[in-house]
């Protein structure tokens, strides 16, 4: 492998600087740097990140090829500007053994665009009921570190209490989403104003808040730590900003769809606004904005949930919950949280990539943009203004809430270990 | 008028007038030997079900024939949509026979909504009851029959339902009938209160249009109509309420409690009626119950509806009684 010269960056938003990649690290950064040697890629000005990382994608495989793959989520995460995905658990079968996490594992490894890391299931079968063997798919070649029933919750209090206790013995954590069940039984959008006017079952705050309160307490009874799947409402916030005031270990994400989109949306009936957490209101928005600036909410995390055309093409009780996300994320950050000035690049680092790697142990990941790092990084045009076009998605998906949307900033080139895997936004 | 019918919403004051006025007009045409205009001759509709429905299919169905138009009804039991068929495919099916309009129910809110905006049909939408959304017609027939009896059928024209206090009671949450009742009574000028226990009415209720009572003595004396909801058994065994009887005692409409209401009070119900539960059978059978009266009137509102649809470009009834005439 070469030596690469990005000349002019704007380092985390900073002054423009040349980074020099040699092989798989950063061999130098500073100015008038030589490209003795070295092809050159003038960033002109735009915003040198650190490669991305994800805590919370849905690849599908093995089980749902029809909506994504391994490789056409990598691909995506790769024009997203990711160099590392936390793999959901709830494919067929479902991540719990070894094997299962083993096999997502290397096939993240064989496509190359992206590393993949496995998150393997709480419980056997996502059912709640028996944990699954949480030590093994440690150990496997996998190393699985954060367990995760996603998609449903672990609502069992006792169950939740001893994946908490479990998982310390090798560090792990436990992603929790939180969804207390018998309070969301056929709920198909938040419960308020509009789920009244529409007729649509609702799906209360209280459902989530409840849960968060319950295993923050527990976490701090068996001095664990404890991360938070997709948080939605202004409630959670305040529960975690008193948790984490009183010293308890817990972490939580937010997905760009909830920093943007309310429940407002949900009145066309368009299944493209169904997804679970559903969208809340402006007031909730709002909230996690302020959080997410303020540090209660840890990391921004996709949710990237892709679905074949016709699970969106009908009627919206019989929909898929969920949206495709990994391609349109950093836009959508750079419209809620750059473009209003509530964070700087520096933050978005922070909450896209440092932070989400050291939750998730993502080796090599979320590394500062520094001589001897590894060359895990992401060129962000961010003068770019344009509408979103599902078309042009690596995804095999295209249920996005964005068509036709203006967003700001634009991917231009990703690096995973020093190797191009997007160039002038066109995958290698 | 807007060339769907979705929402009791969407209709604005003059939308609705004119179609009860209409319906006066249509209501004539069953004063006849003959109960038949040639209006829609040529016209196909389809009465698409996915739900059970009795009523309001047999209620569309007798429109529709009265129109003259030629009638399709397809029930979703034993259909290809029991074989996974989605909405969308057997839309575009029964559209590519040539449907002229499609009158829904369905199971889902929204699902009207969505046939009509989604690209995948041009035939107009009439939402025949969508899940716990909308039911339009019945709102209309419901407010067709406030106006005859609270202002007058000849003195009703033209006129709409301003400061006539309606009360509905019962199950408001999962009420289509309460949602488009509370909309198109709120456009027509009169003061809706609603009376449920807690647990029957949605959060977010207080967006609405309209007053909200726990309380129904205290309501009665204040209203020119009380429409009874239907009350599902079953809701009890999802905690709504402690029994049967608890519900009949505090929410049911008997004699005595029928006897607080103003003397030119109507009691109105969209049926069915769940005897002994939401209604005595001394208030269903007496001369103040409009109930048979109502599923008259819904023949006559859904001719004005399919009319002002289907065949608004001419100039109403008078010219299919010209026509009719000839």
């Amino acid at each position: 492998m070469s030596k690469i010269l990005i000349r002019g960056a704007k380092v985390l938003g900073g002054e423009p600087q040349d980074v020099l990649i040699d092989g798989e690290t950063i061999a130098e950064v500073g100015t008038g740097l030589s490209a003795d040697g070295a092809e050159v890629v003038e960033a002109d000005g735009k915003v040198l990140l650190p490669g991305l990382v994800d805590l919370h994608t849905h690849l599908r495989e093995p089980g749902r090829e029809d909506s994504e793959t391994v490789l056409t989520g990598t691909r995506a995460a790769a024009s997203g500007g990711y160099t590392a995905v936390f793999a959901m658990a709830n494919t067929f079968p479902v991540a719990d053994t070894a094997g299962v996490v083993e096999q997502v594992y290397r096939l993240g490894q064989e496509h190359g665009y992206c590393d993949v890391q496995p998150i393997g299931a709480v419980t056997v079968g996502l059912e709640g009921q028996k944990l699954a063997e949480l030590g093994a798919m440690h150990e496997s070649a996998a190393g699985v570190t954060v367990f995760s029933d996603d998609g449903k919750c672990v609502h069992d209090a006792v169950i939740m209490r001893r994946a908490l206790e479990y998982v310390k013995a090798f560090g792990g954590v436990v992603a929790q989403h939180a969804q207390e069940p018998r309070l969301t039984e056929g709920a198909q959008m938040n419960e308020g104003v509009v789920s009244a006017e529409l007729g649509l079952g609702g799906w209360p705050a209280v459902a989530e808040e409840s849960i968060i309160a319950r295993d923050v307490l527990l976490a701090e009874h068996v001095g664990s730590r404890v991360h938070i799947c997709h948080l939605s409402t202004a409630g959670s916030v305040e529960i975690v900003r008193w948790a984490k005031s009183r010293g308890i270990d817990v972490t939580a994400e937010v997905t760009p769809h909830h920093l943007l989109l309310t429940d407002e949306l949900v009145r066309s009936y368009n299944p493209v606004y169904k997804v679970n957490p559903p969208l809340r209101t402006e007031r909730d928005v709002l909230a996690l904005r302020e959080a997410l600036a303020d540090g209660t909410i840890d990391i921004v995390a996709t949710d990237h949930a892709p679905h074949p055309h016709e699970d969106k093409d009908c009627e919206w009780a019989a929909a898929a919950m969920g949206m495709v996300g990994l391609e349109t994320a950093l836009s959508v950050v750079q419209e809620t949280m750059v473009e209003t000035g509530l964070l700087d690049w520096a933050g978005v680092a922070d909450r896209m990539s440092f932070t989400p790697a050291r939750i998730g142990q993502a080796a090599g990941h979320g590394r500062p943009v520094s001589a001897g790092e590894p060359a895990n990084l992401t060129l962000v045009d961010t003068a770019y203004r344009g509408a979103v076009d599902p078309a042009g998605f690596a995804s095999r998906s295209r249920n996005t809430p964005y068509e036709g949307r203006e967003l700001p900033g634009r991917v231009t080139h990703t690096w995973l270990r020093g190797k191009a895997t997007l160039v002038d936004g066109k995958l290698t | 008028m807007q060339r769907h019918l979705i929402s009791a919403a969407d209709l604005t004051r003059d939308d609705a007038v004119l179609i009860l006025d209409t319906a006066e007009e249509m209501a004539r045409v069953a004063d006849r030997p003959i109960k038949k205009l040639p209006t829609l001759r040529g016209r196909t509709i389809v009465n698409l079900f996915f739900e059970d429905s009795t009523r309001t299919r047999i209620s569309f169905e007798a429109a529709e024939k009265r129109l003259s138009a030629d009638v399709i009804n397809f029930s979703a039991k034993g259909s290809s949509v029991s074989k996974g068929e989605s909405l969308k495919d057997t839309a575009q099916t029964l559209e590519a026979m040539g449907v002229d309009a499609v009158v829904i129910r369905h199971g889902a809110s929204g699902a009207p909504y969505r046939l009509a905006n989604s690209g995948w049909i041009d035939a107009a939408v009439i939402n025949a009851g969508d899940g716990t959304h909308q039911h339009p017609t019945q709102a209309l027939l419901d407010a067709f029959t406030m106006r005859r009896r609270l202002v007058g059928r000849d003195t009703g024209l033209g006129q709409d339902l301003s400061g006539k206090r309606i009360t509905l009671v019962g199950d408001v949450l999962h009420s289509r009938v309460a949602r488009s009742n509370v909309d198109l009574l709120h456009t027509l000028g009169a003061e809706v209160t609603l009376v449920a226990p807690p647990t029957l009415l949605p959060v977010g209720i207080e967006s609405w249009p309209c007053e909200v009572s726990y309380d129904l003595d205290s309501t009665l004396p204040k209203s020119d109509a009380v429409m009874m909801l239907r009350v599902q058994r079953e809701r009890m065994h999802a905690a709504f309420f402690p029994t049967e009887r608890e519900y009949s005692r505090r929410y049911g409409l008997d004699g005595d409690r029928m006897a607080r209401m103003p003397e030119h009070a109507i009691v109105m119900h969209p049926g069915p009626m769940v005897r002994g539960m939401e209604i005595t059978a001394e208030v269903a059978d007496s001369d103040r119950c409009t109930v048979v009266e109502q599923v008259a009137n819904g023949v006559s509102i859904r001719m004005a509806v399919l009319y002002l649809l289907l065949g608004g470009n001419e100039p109403a009834v008078t010219h299919t009684r010209t026509t009719e005439e000839k």
